[in-house]
């Protein structure tokens, strides 16, 4: 390892107002496109043209800038933001921050792309159905199954159509009223209980055994006859991967239920286990974590879901077909669950991961998997070295693309905790981590990921700002304790405030209102 | 057996050197050795069928660009589809903001490292908050469906009723995602959906049907504004009041680029307004910009049954300085998972961004300008192809940016027409004879601030030139 010295970093502060208190009145942004005078002789006045009673009266109060001053406000705050790109993102794990490619960005917003409308007809949205259609084959090869859908606009709405295909096939089967439970493990996803639960389902989540793994004995004990079918991940959250996954999925089944596999982060095992191989029905990729489209403030995002066998009937309409010339939208699916978002999906994140996914090729997919493995294990190398930082379950095991750390010696032993070096770390130019879903099982948790973007050195600094942390809180608890210390603001004040109605302010009117001791000194920052 | 090194651009530590550094640090002897965890049988061991890689960027822009080049654009073509998804103008800064590399690729950083993101998000609220005249604005969620259905799952906890009265005349697309949410009804959970008739002549909604399924199960009465088939609901009042006196939640879907100029669902009485952010400042994407809101009352019980997460505004330690922080997290499903309120995840943040900037680009002359233009342009659409022989306008109402056109008398299909417009190089109205066959051969126009005036008479051009 290379002598690594902290960076001295320092986040931007443009000491920046809210828009709402900015401005000049009369001040324009932008104009807008006029009336042509025959327009206007023809149909008269637009007010003439509401029906009394629904005129707006009162014009909304929205700021009032020139569009330099729009653009410096919003670029502040662009500076203002850490983001990916500028960080070592590391940090974020379960959410797999790797590279976007600029140049499919680039393609991405192409007007063949920006400016197609959803419902043009067929013949003129050739190009983006054929995409559509040759990543649907490429994930049928990644994953084994046999039909695709990018409808589901993020990884949780991916886990929501899964649940209304297991419960639409119950449905047809007429064994919808006796199969009213789903299963999922308490390391998997929240959104796997929680959409299962808003399609209807009772949820069991079952719970780890003494050493991590989703237990299959307290699987066998809760399937039954009632069982409408598992969502659940693997390696889950914790990096562990559960070597007896196909008898979780074979027990299910013997009871007649069906499988999920919560794939939203695949990157650990691509080309290396599919879900196919252990037997799922079901599984879905993120392809804005593992396939490259950004993450872009969350969302837009696509959840690409996929099913086996006759399952493909049930996927939302439409589904994109081939005859062999021409690409079509088969809207005519009787057994399909219907639409769960209007028209296709976010598309340009299928361009974007399609172009990803072209540029990598099978033995790139690999080398992905294997890179991220790499990393994380040589992390995990460095993490566990600093005094605080442990690595509970499944010990002597090798964690696949991520980890979920604890610092409960690090709590017990100086009061210091995980949110408190997650508030520290910052200070160093990195994003702050993922600490971990709830409830925490693992104590004090924090969850890095690693993947292949970040390059041996990213790991080593990312390792370094842990260790310092983690040293401050055993000799200065003073600085961690008043962390952040080079952040655009300073540490927020009575953050407790946000629980209470009286004292939320979710818009500036609201805080205006609220607000008793509110200064309004109607100056306007520039 | 050796394998020659796959050097990726993407990919730092492809090098072999760094990566047998690594190996020797973690003290295995290869790759191989760190996958020992995945039994053999569950071990995918051929090689995927894919196509071979493209590593140049060149030769990746040019495939792409290549499958992609057999779109058609509404650049090229002259765009009167709308129905969810609308051509309107997207300001040079909005497009300049929303691709800064740190907001196109920020995730959820916690408050401190994504500060701006946050700042930026709650202008977003803020500025919807006054377009809407409501306190609290959300989160956004996939699309305008989505927000409707959690809107309704909403009224339906708060008012312990299991029943929903949409108006007949519904997208079929938004309402397919609506009765997904409601659930079959063999759930226990069922929300029933019972549709109200509209008005055949003015097509706003018959007061008398919903008077007649109006009842004590009644969670929510929900409406739009405009219409899905565009017209200007001018009964709000009376919805409003009807669903009040019943104890019904009044929820309203409407078009934010309206409300420069029609009066916001919040002073007619509604509880809950919702619907898509697309309009303001994005692109269309292919249908890849939606976006839902969600605005309602800054009251307790609303905010403790809603879905969706949502940001307050916090003082820090410096005097007048301000950071956010998420209200109420516990409620969520990240919060509670299956106890949570149905569930919340990555949806179309970037959007929200992008619909900050419009709005202060726009400002209340912006938005009241665009307004107008829109609907004079719409209605001096209306009126021409009202002149053409053939053609009648389905209903009296006031459109907004959307009216419906009846070819019933010309003798032609809807589809035929569309086909021979095509050919003029214009994408014609949205064909709705399969959705509501009641309308017969009828099409829904969409007409923006982007059409122009000769746009439009290129329209009955071509159409003087398709008609018998």
């Amino acid at each position: 390892m290379k002598d690594l010295k902290l960076r001295r970093y320092h986040a931007p502060v443009w000491s920046e107002p809210v828009i709402m208190t900015m401005g000049q009145k009369g001040e324009r942004g932008i104009r807008v496109p006029g009336v042509d005078e025959e327009i206007a002789n023809r149909v008269g006045q637009a007010r003439s043209l509401i029906p009394d009673g629904m005129r707006r009266k009162e014009q909304p109060r929205l700021p009032e800038l020139s569009q330099p001053h729009v653009l410096r406000h919003y670029l502040r705050l662009s500076q203002q933001t850490l983001g990916m790109e500028t960080g070592i993102d590391i940090s974020e794990g379960t959410c797999t921050m790797k590279y976007s490619p600029k140049v499919n960005e680039q393609i991405a917003r192409s007007p063949q792309v920006l400016e197609v409308h959803p419902l043009q007809d067929e013949e003129t949205i050739q190009g983006i159905l054929e995409i559509v259609y040759r990543f649907d084959q490429l994930l049928q090869e990644i994953s084994g199954m046999d039909g695709f859908s990018f409808q589901p606009g993020g990884g949780s709405h991916a886990t929501y159509t899964n649940a209304c295909v297991f419960r639409k096939y119950h449905d047809l089967r007429g064994e919808l009223e006796q199969r009213r439970e789903i299963i999922t493990t308490v390391f998997s996803h929240p959104c796997n209980a929680a959409t299962a639960a808003t399609a209807g389902f009772d949820v069991i989540t079952l719970m780890p055994d003494e050493n991590g793994y989703p237990d299959l004995e307290a699987l066998k004990a809760v399937v039954s006859e009632r069982t409408a079918g598992l969502m659940m991940t693997n390696p889950e959250d914790t990096g562990i991967y559960n070597p007896r996954i196909d008898e979780f999925v074979r027990t299910v089944h013997d009871a007649g239920g069906l499988c999920f596999y919560d794939q939203a982060n695949a990157n650990g095992i691509l080309g290396i286990a599919r879900a196919r191989e252990a037997g799922f029905d079901a599984c879905h990729f993120n392809l804005h974590k593992t396939f490259s489209s950004p993450h872009g403030c969350e969302g837009p995002a696509c959840g690409a879901y996929g099913v086996r066998g006759e399952l493909t009937a049930l996927l939302p309409v439409p589904v994109v077909t081939f005859d062999g010339e021409k690409y079509h939208l088969d809207d005519h699916r009787s057994r399909s669950i219907g639409k769960i978002r209007s028209f296709l999906g976010n598309l340009q994140c299928v361009v974007k991961a399609y172009a990803w996914t072209m540029s990598m090729g099978a033995e790139g997919l690999v080398q992905v998997a294997e890179t991220s493995v790499l990393n994380n294990n040589y992390l995990e190398k460095m993490l566990l070295e600093i005094k605080g930082v442990t690595k509970p379950y499944a010990e002597g095991k090798t964690r696949l693309d991520q980890v979920r750390y604890s610092l409960e010696k690090l709590k017990n032993e100086t009061g210091i905790g995980t949110v408190e070096v997650q508030r520290r770390m910052v200070d160093f130019g990195i994003q702050s981590y993922w600490m971990s879903h709830h409830p925490w099982i693992v104590p004090e948790p924090f969850t890095p990921e690693p993947c292949e973007t970040y390059s041996k050195e990213d790991c080593e600094y990312w390792a370094a700002v842990i260790r310092q942390a983690c040293e401050e809180a055993y000799a200065n608890p003073d600085t961690i304790v008043n962390a952040p210390h080079h952040q655009t603001v300073a540490r927020m004040r009575s953050i407790e405030d946000v629980d209470d109605p009286e004292k939320w302010a979710m818009t500036w009117r609201a805080f205006q209102r609220k607000s008793k001791h509110h200064k309004s000194d109607g100056s306007r920052q520039r | 057996m050796k394998k020659k090194p796959f050097i990726h651009p993407y990919i730092p530590n492809s090098a072999p050197a760094i990566r047998e550094a690594m190996l020797r640090r973690i003290g295995v002897r290869d790759v191989e050795a760190l996958f020992v965890e995945i039994p053999e049988r569950l071990r995918f061991r051929g090689t995927m069928k894919l196509p071979a890689p493209i590593v140049s960027e060149y030769e990746l822009r040019r495939h792409v660009e290549q499958i992609l080049g057999k779109n058609r654009t509404c650049r090229e073509y002259l765009n009167f589809r709308g129905a969810g998804c609308w051509q309107h103008y997207v300001p040079a800064v909005v497009d300049e903001v929303v691709n800064r590399s740190e907001f196109l690729t920020a995730y959820c950083g916690a408050s401190y490292s994504d500060l701006g993101k946050y700042q930026t998000r709650f202008e977003f609220y803020s500025q919807m908050g006054e377009l809407l005249n409501m306190d609290v604005v959300t989160e956004p969620i996939y699309d305008w469906g989505t927000a409707a259905g959690y809107a309704i799952r909403m009224a339906a906890r708060m008012t312990g009723r299991n029943e929903v009265l949409l108006p007949r005349v519904i997208d079929p697309e938004r309402l397919s995602v609506i009765k997904n949410l409601c659930q079959p009804p063999t759930m226990a959970s069922h929300i029933a959906v019972r549709h109200m008739d509209c008005d055949r002549q003015t097509g706003c909604l018959d007061l008398e049907d919903l008077k007649a399924k109006i009842s004590s199960k009644t969670a929510a009465v929900y409406v739009e504004n405009p219409s899905y088939l565009g017209l200007i609901e001018d009964q709000g009042d009376e919805i409003g009041n009807i669903a009040h006196e019943k104890g019904a939640l009044f929820i309203v879907g409407v078009d934010p680029i309206s409300l420069g100029v029609l009066k916001p669902p919040a002073d007619y009485g509604a509880d809950i307004a919702c619907g898509d952010v697309q309009p303001l400042g994005t692109h269309m994407q292919c249908g890849g910009s939606l976006s839902g809101f969600m605005a309602f009352r800054d009251e307790e019980i609303y905010v403790a049954e809603c879905p969706l997460m949502m940001y307050s505004i916090v003082e820090t330690e410096n005097e007048g300085e301000f950071a956010f922080a998420e209200v109420l997290a516990e409620r969520t499903s990240y919060g509670l998972r299956d106890k949570g309120k149905d569930w919340v995840g990555t949806a179309s943040g970037l959007w929200t961004i992008g619909a900050a900037v419009y709005l202060a680009l726009m400002g209340p002359q912006g938005m009241r300008e665009v307004g107008e233009v829109i609907i004079q342009k719409c209605h001096y659409a209306m009126h021409l192809l009202s002149e053409l022989k053939g053609v009648k306008i389905v209903f009296s109402g006031s459109p907004f940016k959307e009216f419906v056109v009846n070819f019933d008398e010309s003798g032609r299909s809807v589809s035929d027409i569309n086909k021979a417009l095509l050919e003029h190089g214009i994408f014609g109205g949205k064909d709705i004879t399969q959705e509501f066959p009641a309308y017969g051969q009828s099409a829904m126009y969409c007409v923006t601030e982007i059409h122009t005036k000769e746009d439009i008479q290129r329209l009955v051009s071509a159409l003087k030139e398709v008609l018998p």
